[in-house]
């Protein structure tokens, strides 16, 4: 991995200014993937919080070639823009050699549900280029209503938490797991506030050729009603009390690494999930009493779900 | 030189596609369309051309990747007919306000619902305020002529849009006809290589495509666009009325009068129903009667002093439309003509015919039954919509 000091010395792809919220985790994340490479870039975005904040006319945050389309079709976008570049080499009028890595990018609205057909077809079809979600758990740019993403318990505009329903009734869908089963080179999950894992995982996608999948847990000071510096310390207690465990899968293996290895292999501790939810608002009405059963069932599922993936990781 | 080949309009269209050798090729597939991707996968499939072919898993996808293709500098040219339409709808629009000369092939299809696979224009004049070019061919010759003038349309830099290469569903996209074609270097020659100012490929001066725009340059950006279609239509004429010279190939313009002249009553009609209207006038003529037919070849933008002025003189007019425009006052083509003729020194008397939706078939007796009726008429027909060919009326 690149040294710390080497990452501080590259350029910023994605300047200051842009109109994202203080303490938002996905101009972060961006900042991260962008510094992870030195390769040139063209970037795609979901219509979503990234794209509308960072590209107000007549300014733009962005100094890499940038293109966004609509909301559900980030991932075909890019696709057709490295279809274009592999037809120009074809015909000489780009160089054989010259290296341009094609990334997209969306939210969990553009990714688990408006988008999914459109990013599932992407992958099938192997076009070179990495697919990152930055998935804040609920459609935050029209305010914060629920997504296939959101947590089971979380409220949300839509899913409310009420006297008689204590916010979303369903448990979240699981991505990572469905694009794994599109049997690609590279599919993982990340949080920035394990930005060095993070950083790892985009290099290792840029040296692999093909379709990759990355899944960014991204915290929303908005949505999550969670201070405003608060953003990497939730997004570690997402990771350490494995609602949100970094892994990777590499041509069907699956990995866990960072901070979510040291815990299978008992050298950090596993923590509660309550510890995780207490800072966010959103599940504020989880940790009442009468919710008790309700909180210890999540518990149940959350080390269900994890310890199903540490057995997956030992195959 | 010319060299006269069998094709079908899809065919035609395909080969045509094969011989432009665009960057991409992004598509889905949907009847009647299927037989010219089908065609343009065997050239792909044997390297007969240069061409990514993406095969995508929707419209939508369908369009949204020529955008990213064309946004990121080259040609790109795709295909398909009525739901598939309706369903990158969204998109359609994205192409023209992002100012890509894209190419698509519409084989006109009946809208859903009731589901229908066979042909009339609601597909393409559902998009007809997309901020595309759009152009509708008789048969397959112009449909194979059209692909390279619709190249040269979109990319000239004073226009800079997407453009629709409208042709009837099975009518034309299945009838085998005879296709005088171009050899591949005369081809080359006439649409050149495309050399746009901006590319997403140009990671030296990068460029933010589709940023959001507000209340302070939207509407800016939407006069821009205006601009752009009102130089399309000098730029096409100039495209059309050039080509035969530069090609070898049959005379085109933007409009086709035909038989207008001394005509006392006239035709309005567009696409293939014209051919049958041609018969029927010259049937008509040799019994000494003074009709005639105005066939559109651009709907966008539409060639207002064109029409005027081939109309001229004319003391009625029935304008026949394949689609209808629920709740509206009479068909889209209708709409136009009439708000054409609304200028005009003489305004000749005025009808609509609706017909031929989902495919009904139109013949030589109905299109004369219209004439003879615009021609037994004791004064000025106008205001008045009827169907043709259908129960109940």
């Amino acid at each position: 991995m690149a040294s710390l000091k080497e990452l501080t010395e590259r350029e910023e792809r994605l300047t200051g200014g842009h109109r994202l919220c203080a303490g938002c985790g996905a101009s972060i994340i961006v900042r991260q993937i962008l510094q992870a490479t030195n390769y040139p870039v063209v970037v795609s975005c979901a219509t979503g919080c990234l794209e509308v904040s960072t590209t107000i006319y007549p300014y733009t945050a962005w100094k890499n070639p940038f293109i966004h389309n609509a909301f559900e079709n980030s991932a075909v976008t890019c696709s057709g823009a490295e279809a274009m570049f592999r037809a120009k080499k074809r015909t000489g009028e780009i160089p054989a050699d010259k290296k341009v890595k094609f990334i997209a990018f969306g939210g969990d609205g553009g990714t688990y549900d408006i988008g999914i057909q459109s990013l599932s077809g992407a992958m099938e079809r192997g076009h070179d280029m990495l697919y990152v979600c930055y998935n804040n758990e609920a459609y935050m740019n029209t305010g914060i209503q629920r997504s296939s993403a959101t947590p089971l318990g979380a409220a949300t505009t839509t899913s409310p938490a009420g006297t008689v329903i204590p916010g979303k009734k369903e448990y979240p869908k699981d991505l990572t797991e469905v694009m794994a089963g599109h049997h690609l080179p590279y599919v993982c999950q990340a949080s920035p506030g394990y930005f060095q894992d993070l950083i790892k995982k985009v290099e290792t996608a840029m040296e692999i050729e093909g379709p990759k999948f990355m899944n960014t847990l991204s915290p929303c000071p908005r949505g999550w009603r969670h201070a405003n510096d608060a953003a990497i310390r939730i997004s570690k207690l997402a990771v350490d009390c494995c609602f949100w465990p970094l892994y990777e899968v590499r041509n069907d293996t699956y990995a866990l690494t960072g901070q979510s290895k040291l815990i299978a292999d008992g050298k950090k501790e596993k923590v509660p999930l309550a510890e995780y939810l207490k800072p966010q608002g959103r599940f504020k009405h989880l940790l009442a009493p009468k919710n008790k059963e309700l909180l210890d069932s999540i518990q149940e599922e959350v080390d269900r779900r994890w310890e199903r993936l540490v057995k997956l990781s030992k195959l | 030189m010319a060299k006269p080949m069998a094709l079908s309009g899809n065919f035609a269209a395909a080969y045509a596609t094969k011989q432009i050798n665009p960057h991409v090729v992004a598509a889905y597939p949907i009847t009647p369309q299927t037989l010219m991707m089908e065609k343009f996968s065997e050239y792909v499939a044997n390297g007969e051309v240069d061409t990514e072919l993406v095969c995508v898993e929707s419209e939508h996808s369908a369009m949204s990747a020529c955008i990213g293709a064309a946004a990121a500098g080259g040609r790109v040219i795709t295909s398909t007919a009525a739901n598939g339409l309706a369903l990158m709808f969204e998109v359609v629009y994205i192409a023209a306000s992002l100012r890509l000369p894209i190419t698509m092939c519409v084989m006109n299809r009946a809208l859903s619902g009731p589901i229908n696979i066979h042909g009339d224009h609601s597909d393409s004049m559902g998009t007809r305020d997309s901020g595309w070019i759009q152009i509708f061919n008789e048969n397959a010759q112009e449909v194979y002529d059209t692909m390279f003038q619709a190249v040269r349309i979109g990319e000239h830099k004073d226009v800079m849009l997407p453009v629709m290469v409208n042709f009837d569903g099975f009518i034309t996209s299945h009838k085998f006809e005879r296709v005088d074609t171009l050899d591949d270097a005369a081809v080359r020659d006439y649409v050149g290589t495309y050399t746009p100012e901006h590319s997403l490929l140009d990671t030296e001066d990068p460029v933010t495509y589709g940023p959001l725009d507000l209340f302070d340059y939207y509407f800016e950006h939407k006069r821009q666009q205006v601009d752009a279609m009102r130089n399309a239509l000098p730029v096409a004429r100039e495209v059309l009325t050039s080509y035969a010279r530069e090609t070898g190939q049959n005379e085109y313009d933007i409009i086709e009068a035909y038989h207008l002249d001394d005509a006392d009553v006239a035709i309005v009609a567009l696409s293939s129903t014209a051919g049958t209207a041609k018969f029927v006038v010259d049937r008509m003529r040799a019994e000494g009667k003074k009709v005639g037919l105005l066939k559109i070849r651009l709907f966008r933008p539409f060639p207002v002093e064109a029409v005027r002025e081939a109309l001229a003189g004319v003391k009625q007019v029935a304008v026949l439309d394949r689609s209808d425009s629920f709740g509206a006052y009479g068909g889209p083509v209708f709409a136009e003509v009439r708000n054409a003729l609304y200028d005009a020194e003489s305004r000749p008397g005025i009808v609509d015919y609706i017909y031929g939706l989902g495919g009904r078939d139109i013949n030589a007796v109905d299109i004369e039954g219209v004439y003879n009726r615009m021609l037994s008429a004791s004064g000025r027909m106008a205001g008045d919509v009827q169907y043709l060919g259908v129960r109940g009326d």
